[in-house]
């Protein structure tokens, strides 16, 4: 038996971005015990990367807006994929989690007469991001971060404990997820600083691990990004859903090299900033789709006097949904049109005062000014895109975050459903708000009903110390393979063949390409220690990434259309046949056991939706989404009755 | 474009360590932790470092380039001469766990000592109003991403040890001002910022506001209007009658 340090909670909470902060909250709202565990120290998550703002109709910028036309927004956004009481549920409540902040002690900008003010953003019909400059997901960590030491302080009062009810596991690394029959029992891991063995047993578990993006060569993501969550609930016997869609986000910097795809907010566009290309032009007039027409300015005086008053005219196609704008920077560059360093023009110099642009973005003009010394107040940003966002996940229950597998809830980045083919800006932090609060709850209800603990067994406890130094052992034959070139063969490969455009040819060949990365992951090995050593770090994280990678090149080949974020060169157009599919991705339990396991998809139809809300959206609109035979429900009758509507 | 450069690291843990030397691959555009970052794909597989966003957001990365307490990532390889010797070492104040990774939980504890935000008991969410000009003070200190360079320049505890116990620490005496400065927020931390917090161990020389990625004006606007607060109630008349008569 391994050395292994153990602990029993009520709820392991893993990942301590938005979601997994907001699950703990909720679970110790409920006087449960609860762990945080989290790879990096705690308040570096992911979360403190978004800059935009978070979407929650609240009406303080324009009263017309309501959570209909959020929700409607957001199933335009996903091109009606989505699932469509997640999307229901956040519209509804995005703006009682906002508000809620501010109880927390969150500091948003405001508006003029004291309320939170909201900014403009892409898809979105009214100004609708609560934000703070432009650095918002520090302000929504930085607040949970701190609502948790104040919940620890009230823990002290009572117990002279802070860590009594919330206890943080930072640099903290789970490998694996344990069961007792088909119940999660428990979490196996390791401390990055010491390398040491850690065991939760826990009937609980809620993932909350982020996204995918360090599979990718050019990406916003941090290290941290290695798919862990989706790997472990694979693992776990749970299921993926949508994994073929990840967000191209169009504006990354593209120079120096260094910091290439590094995040540039969509809130520059929102503040009036507007993209050229070489010859001077603003070019997305040209890129509006046809399922948009008529929902944007076709002209730059419209789209200019839409910036000043969102009532009076159409808005500015620069703020299309992001996987619009993102292709269309991409043909742009293909055609010749973009800069020496293969991105686009991002002008905001030509359209703000300099100290407006300076207070308005001030992380923006900072991050420009140091990184790559250009001065975003006297010239424009090159920008292309950047892999910045899945929206496939753990398949989940809408309504509390469970996973198929009992005792398993997901939220945030690392679930899957809610924004459909392509997320719109700002929905992020409002989904963490939202779904990590349904899946701290999902939890504690679980376990407040369970008759009893289920039980971790030694012999999975040994198995899971086995695997978690195998990348020690020298391999059977031949010399070693060093991590960190498999990690950089990884991300070559897809970004080269399962990218922002994709081939069926060289969807087969990454898929080939993947099968080998899996060979020669089985003859990795590491240098040194246990001791913080990051080869080993890696190499354990490699495991995730090339099982996650494997299901987004699967579900790629096989979804034969282009629909949000995954865009078939060969099946240019969007298929209603598609629409109402999802593509399942799960492991054959009897490879469970292997270091990286294969994957198989499978095709399901998705819940109807709901009357009342399909009765939201005109008859013509869901025309170019939808089957005839779909709508057979809609209130305004037949679909031949609306013909000659515009 | 690219040169080779000469680095020397500091290598080892709690129980001692020493500097490296290595001469590594510098391409445009780079910065630190890029070169960092080549060394442990190319020469040392096992160099410990913390990073996370490598943009200037998360404060994961800071260490010592040169002897100024910086972010790895936000240190561009173009402020230096290619001949130059460019040496990083860990954040002296706290306790080097391995390499370039030192053990922060001093700013944690410090952290949970501070009480929380405290809204009036009779307001309820969604009817929160404050003026953007009320809150941009403490917007101002909301910006700091918890990198810790402030906590490892200041002299009260840099080579003092003995003093950590009874000083928070710029940041966090910073985090009380932002409370104190917060349009809605009923406590008062006044006492505790120069009882229990050791708010007067600074001498405002200014050194947090000097390393501050996030140009903070550190000193300026939180420590200097919080010793004017304390001040303020220590040194009030009234008070200090009411104080002796009533004993509180």
């Amino acid at each position: 038996m391994p050395e292994v340090e153990r602990h029993k909670y009520d709820v392991v909470v893993i990942g301590a971005g938005g979601a997994g902060l907001r699950a703990v909250i909720e679970a110790r709202e409920h006087g449960l015990s609860v762990a945080v565990v989290c790879k990096s120290l705690f308040g570096k998550a992911h979360t403190v990367m978004a800059e935009g703002g978070c979407a929650a109709s609240m009406g303080n910028a324009n009263e017309k807006d309501s959570w209909q036309t959020h929700f409607k927004d957001t199933m335009r956004g996903g091109k009606f994929l989505n699932n469509w009481r997640m999307a229901e549920l956040h519209a509804q409540e995005a703006p009682d989690r906002v508000w809620e902040l501010e109880t927390y002690g969150a500091l948003f900008d405001r508006t003029a007469d004291g309320r939170i003010s909201q900014r403009n953003f892409g898809g979105h019909t009214y100004p609708r991001l609560a934000h703070v400059g432009d650095r918002t997901g520090l302000e929504i960590i930085r607040t949970m971060q701190q609502k948790i030491v104040s919940l620890q302080q009230e823990d002290f009062a009572e117990s002279g404990d802070y860590e009594s009810r919330i206890k943080v596991f930072a640099e903290c690394t789970i490998t694996e997820l344990l069961k007792d029959g088909d119940r999660i029992s428990g979490a196996f891991g390791y401390w990055r600083e010491s390398g040491k063995f850690i065991l939760f047993e826990t009937p609980a578990v809620v993932l909350a691990t982020g996204g995918i993006g360090k599979s990718y060569k050019v990406t916003s993501n941090s290290w941290e990004y290695t798919g862990d969550g989706h790997a472990l609930a694979l693992r776990a016997g749970a299921t993926l859903i949508n994994m073929e869609f990840l967000q191209f986000h169009p504006t990354g910097m593209v120079w120096p090299p260094s910091v290439k795809g590094i995040l540039v907010t969509e809130g520059v566009r929102g503040d009036g900033g507007v993209l050229k290309n070489t010859e001077g032009k603003r070019f997305m007039f040209e890129y509006i789709p046809t399922v948009f027409k008529g929902q944007y300015a076709e002209t730059e005086t419209e789209a200019d006097q839409w910036l000043k008053d969102n009532d009076s005219a159409r808005r500015t196609p620069d703020l299309l949904p992001r996987d619009e704008v993102a292709r269309a920077i991409n043909s742009e560059v293909k055609e010749g049109r973009g800069t020496e360093h293969g991105g686009v023009y991002l002008d905001i110099a030509s359209r703000l005062p300099a100290e407006e642009i300076r207070r308005r973005l001030p992380s923006m003009y900072h991050q420009f000014k140091e990184l790559a010394d250009v001065d975003i107040t006297k010239e424009p940003m090159e920008v292309g895109p950047t892999c910045h966002y899945v929206m496939g996940g753990i398949e989940v229950a809408p309504d509390t975050g469970a996973a198929t597998v009992p005792g398993l809830f997901a939220a945030g980045e690392c679930s899957g459903g809610m924004h459909g083919s392509n997320r719109l800006g700002g929905n992020s932090l409002s989904d963490l708000l939202v779904f990590g609060r349904r899946a701290g709850l999902g939890a504690a209800t679980y376990v407040e009903g369970l008759p009893a603990r289920p039980a971790v067994s030694d012999a999975d406890v040994d198995r899971a110390a086995r695997d978690a130094v195998a990348p020690f052992d020298p391999p059977a034959d031949g010399a070693g393979e060093n991590p960190y070139t498999l990690h950089t063969d990884l991300q070559q490969a897809m970004n080269d063949l399962v990218g922002i455009i994709r081939k069926d040819h060289e969807l087969h060949q990454a898929i080939e390409r993947l099968a080998e990365l899996r060979q020669r992951f089985a003859g990795v090995q590491v240098e040194g220690h246990r001791q913080f050593n990051p080869g080993w770090h890696l190499a354990l994280d490699l495991r995730n990434m090339l099982l996650v990678s494997d299901c987004v090149a699967q579900a790629a080949l096989l979804r034969t259309e282009s629909r949000g974020g995954h865009t078939r060169d060969d099946f240019p157009g969007m298929d209603p046949v598609w629409r109402n599919k999802l593509l399942v991705c799960s492991i054959d339990p009897a490879e469970a056991a292997q270091a990286v396991p294969s994957v198989r998809v499978t095709p399901e139809d998705q819940t109807p939706m709901r009357e009342d809300l399909l009765a939201l959206f005109d008859l013509s609109e869901l025309e170019k989404y939808y089957n005839p035979a779909e709508l057979a429900t809609h209130p305004s009758g037949s679909v031949s009755a609306t013909e000659g509507e515009a | 474009m690219g040169y080779d450069a000469k680095f020397r690291v500091w290598r080892g843990d709690e129980n001692g360590g020493e500097l490296e030397d290595f001469t590594v691959e510098v391409n445009e555009g780079e910065v630190v932790l890029d070169i960092i970052h080549r060394l442990q794909a190319t020469q040392t597989p096992d160099l410990a470092v913390r990073w996370n966003c490598k943009a200037g957001k998360c404060g994961s990365c800071s260490a010592e380039v040169n002897g100024r307490p910086r972010l790895l990532c936000m240190t561009r390889m173009s402020t230096f001469q290619p001949d130059e010797l460019v040496t990083v070492t860990p954040m002296r104040t706290f306790p080097v766990i391995r390499d370039l990774v030192t053990d922060v939980s001093f700013n944690y504890q410090k952290a949970r000592e501070i009480p929380s935000f405290t809204p009036p008991d009779d307001l309820k969410p969604g009817d929160y109003r404050m003026k953007q000009v009320d809150v941009e003070r403490s917007q101002e200190f909301r910006k700091c991403i918890e990198c810790f360079l402030c906590q490892n320049t200041c002299h009260v505890v840099r080579d003092h040890d003995e003093n950590k116990e009874a000083f928070a620490g710029p940041r966090f005496l910073m985090r009380i001002a932002e409370l104190e400065m917060h349009p809605l927020d009923v406590a008062d931390r006044r006492d505790l910022a120069q009882d229990e917090q050791g708010l007067g161990f600074c001498n405002i020389t200014k050194c947090c506001t000097e390393v501050c990625p996030e140009h903070i004006a550190i000193t300026d606007n939180a420590l200097i209007p919080l010793k004017e607060r304390v001040a303020d109630r220590k040194y009030d008349p009234l008070v200090w009658l009411g104080n002796k008569l009533f004993r509180r």
